[in-house]
């Protein structure tokens, strides 16, 4: 494979946290940008580690949250006020001490919503297909190994010099990734390493 | 590369949380194997059969009360909420247990909870479909539910938002709508783990579409955690807010033994108590059938009892501040209500509520029945029937007593009543069963970050390997 061409980026398997975590770094350090690690549990400080930065997620939720306690009281207040106001007992129309509860429920249901779906989105899911799925030892990033991987559209990938960059991180291993999907039965040829 | 061997590089010290020696491997293995590889046995076969044929009751006594209408339920005037009632008010109390540890548990960094929230979150979702299925079956014409919800209509009208009633149908329909969610997005990582470790294309197929094609990527993970945190922020007013308003229903209205403000605290610390009971109910049969004891140690029981032994307490303190109050406050209605309830017909309910709710569970206090698997089992049971009790003497003996002799009467439930409750613990049980053999029922990512804090704990710096693995 040409440089590049038909490949979406070299990826260096690790046994331990820690070991991702010092990788991450030190690629970073080194220039690298298009970068990303994956682990089976959220592993404290990866994120920053490969200089990715807060997420403005919180902020899109508080403005779902907003949304639905003036959407939830805009709703009574129209219904019962507005649109078709009935006497209860002499109260007023615009109670709105009564009407605090169910906007309370709309605030939350509204940012909770915001949560998942935002979280879903932002982290461009679903996506049942990615190519780091061609390496077979990959299925193990949901169950005990961590991974790190160097990007082909990072301005500094070289195949050989980043081969050599990632070997010298001391990972368990590292693979090359096609971008397009390998046949299950062609995987097998993506990890081995005639020595 | 010696590549098997290598899982074994560091292995945690047995700690009453976690017990043996175990890694992020043996964790995931324990975990999915019981969805992957484990047979199906005939104990899960019988007992899945025994549910769907109680769900068929359900259906049955549903099919009926469509047919006929809810004269076949015992409820007449004076006591016109009944079973369907009572049942709501357990069935949603149940839930708030599950949401408890989730949540709150999670915002007080209990690191117990790790063990037993997936299966309790479960347990708050089916909890809730039964719950939900009782209002609708007793409006009567289940049909025209949807008039519950404010839509514009060709009648021009609107619901009464300053009704406790409405209330509900917005307090119960957000915790239904956010304990589903919590409870999936907890699920993406772990059916990506049952995705990874499948051998068969269906499941892989059908785990992966389910896990919306997770991939643990460093940025995912950081969305995640931070949305973790933040809807456990929002579910815990949420949990507190819900029975809240399922106990206003009560207070606002006008009835002796409802009419009253502490409703809102003692019936949040009640449902937690039942929800603690019912967790246990669950787990110590799971933990036996799927010898789940490494990860969920008798110190998580232990744990659970003694909130159950606190939230009993509250719950006591409520009852004992209903009576002096009714006394003190001299309102002739509300004395007459409690020594009704004391000397009435009702009488053997009310004092065996007592005896369930208040008399027993204080052996818990003996940490030999803490700690006594058998023992808490059946002390769960307890709890839960002195719950259901409770509900009943709390919907009942307002009701069938309250200002007028002339309007003072019985309440006798039929067997259509037993029927649909019957079967919603039929239901319940169903789901549970199905839960079990086909999703992950512990967390299992939450396992392995245990295991690394543990591992960090106790001197291996999370992870330091040796430079080269291969070395090992």
């Amino acid at each position: 494979m040409a440089n590049g061409e038909n490949i979406y980026g070299l990826m260096a398997e690790f046994t331990m946290p820690a070991q991702v975590l010092e990788a991450g770094r030190r690629t970073h350090a080194a220039g690298y940008r298009k970068i990303d690690a994956y682990s089976p549990f959220p592993v404290h400080g990866l994120d920053e580690v490969l200089g990715f930065k807060r997420s403005k997620l919180p902020l899109l939720i508080l403005c779902g949250a907003l949304a639905g306690m003036f959407g939830g009281f805009f709703m009574q207040y129209f219904a019962n006020v507005i649109h078709f106001p009935i006497n209860i007992g002499g109260r007023p129309y615009d109670s709105w001490v009564a009407f605090i509860p169910i906007t309370f429920e709309c605030t939350i249901l509204i940012g909770g919503l915001t949560c998942v779906f935002g979280m879903v989105a932002l982290n461009g899911l679903p996506q049942p297909y990615h190519p780091v799925f061609n390496i077979e030892r990959f299925e193990r990033a949901s169950q005990d190994r961590f991974f790190l991987c160097v990007e082909a559209k990072d301005p500094m990938f070289d195949l050989a010099k980043t081969e050599a960059f990632l070997k010298s991180l001391n990972p368990f291993d590292v693979y090359v990734v096609p971008m397009g999907r390998v046949p299950k039965a062609d995987r097998a040829e993506l990890t081995e390493h005639p020595e | 590369m010696s590549d098997e061997s290598s899982s074994i590089l560091a292995t945690t010290e047995p700690s009453p949380l976690l017990l043996g020696h175990q890694t992020y491997t043996t964790v995931t293995d324990h975990i999915s194997d019981i969805v992957l590889v484990r047979k199906t046995g005939p104990g899960w076969i019988l007992g899945f059969l025994v549910c769907f044929a109680i769900v068929n009751v359900l259906m049955i006594a549903v099919a009926y009360l469509f047919y006929r209408g809810v004269g076949i339920w015992g409820i007449d005037v004076p006591v016109a909420w009944g079973f369907a009632i009572i049942n709501f008010v357990w069935w949603i109390g149940i839930g708030h247990a599950g949401t408890l540890i989730s949540a709150i548990l999670l915002l007080l960094r209990q690191e117990w909870r790790t063990s037993i929230n997936r299966f309790a979150e479960a347990m708050t979702i089916f909890a809730v479909m039964c719950a939900g299925m009782f209002p609708l079956l007793h409006t009567g014409r289940p049909w025209l539910a949807y008039w519950l919800l404010p839509y514009p209509n060709t009648m021009g009208i609107w619901p009464q938002f300053r009704s406790p009633l409405v209330w509900d149908v917005f307090a119960v329909s957000t915790y239904a709508t956010l304990s589903l969610l919590f409870w999936y997005v907890g699920l993406i990582p772990d059916l990506a783990t049952i995705r990874d470790r499948s051998n068969n294309k269906i499941q892989q197929i059908i785990y992966g579409m389910l896990c919306l094609g997770w991939r643990g990527g460093a940025m995912h993970w950081q969305r995640y955690e931070i949305i973790s945190v933040i809807l456990a922020g929002l579910c815990t007013p949420l949990v507190v807010s819900v029975h809240t308003v399922v106990s206003w229903d009560f207070a606002v209205a006008i009835v002796p033994g409802w009419h009253t403000t502490i409703f809102p605290p003692y019936f949040v610390a009640g449902a937690i108590y039942s929800g603690f009971a019912m967790v246990l109910t669950l787990a110590i049969p799971l933990r036996a059938a799927y010898k789940l004891h490494n990860l969920l140690t008798i110190k998580h029981l232990e744990n659970m009892a003694i909130i159950m032994l606190a939230t009993g307490l509250i719950v006591a303190y409520g009852y004992a501040m209903e009576i002096f109050m009714a006394f003190y406050g001299g309102n002739p209605y509300e004395t007459s209500m409690v020594l009704d309830r004391w000397f009435g017909p009702y009488k053997v309910v009310y004092w065996m509520l007592i005896a369930c709710n208040i008399a027993i569970p204080q052996l818990l206090w003996n940490k030999r029945v803490r700690t006594n698997v058998a023992a808490l089992f059946i002390m769960s049971l307890v709890v839960n029937t002195g719950m259901w009790l409770e509900r009943f003497v709390i919907v009942v003996t307002g009701l069938h007593h309250d200002f007028m002799p002339s309007r003072f009467g019985m309440y006798y439930p039929t067997i259509w009543d037993y029927a649909v409750f019957l079967g919603t613990l039929g239901f319940f049980t169903f789901m549970m069963f199905l839960f079990a053999r086909f999703v992950p029922m512990i967390a299992g990512f939450e396992m392995r970050d245990m295991v690394n804090k543990k591992l960090g704990r106790q001197g291996t710096p999370t992870g330091m390997a040796p430079a080269n693995v291969s070395e090992i």
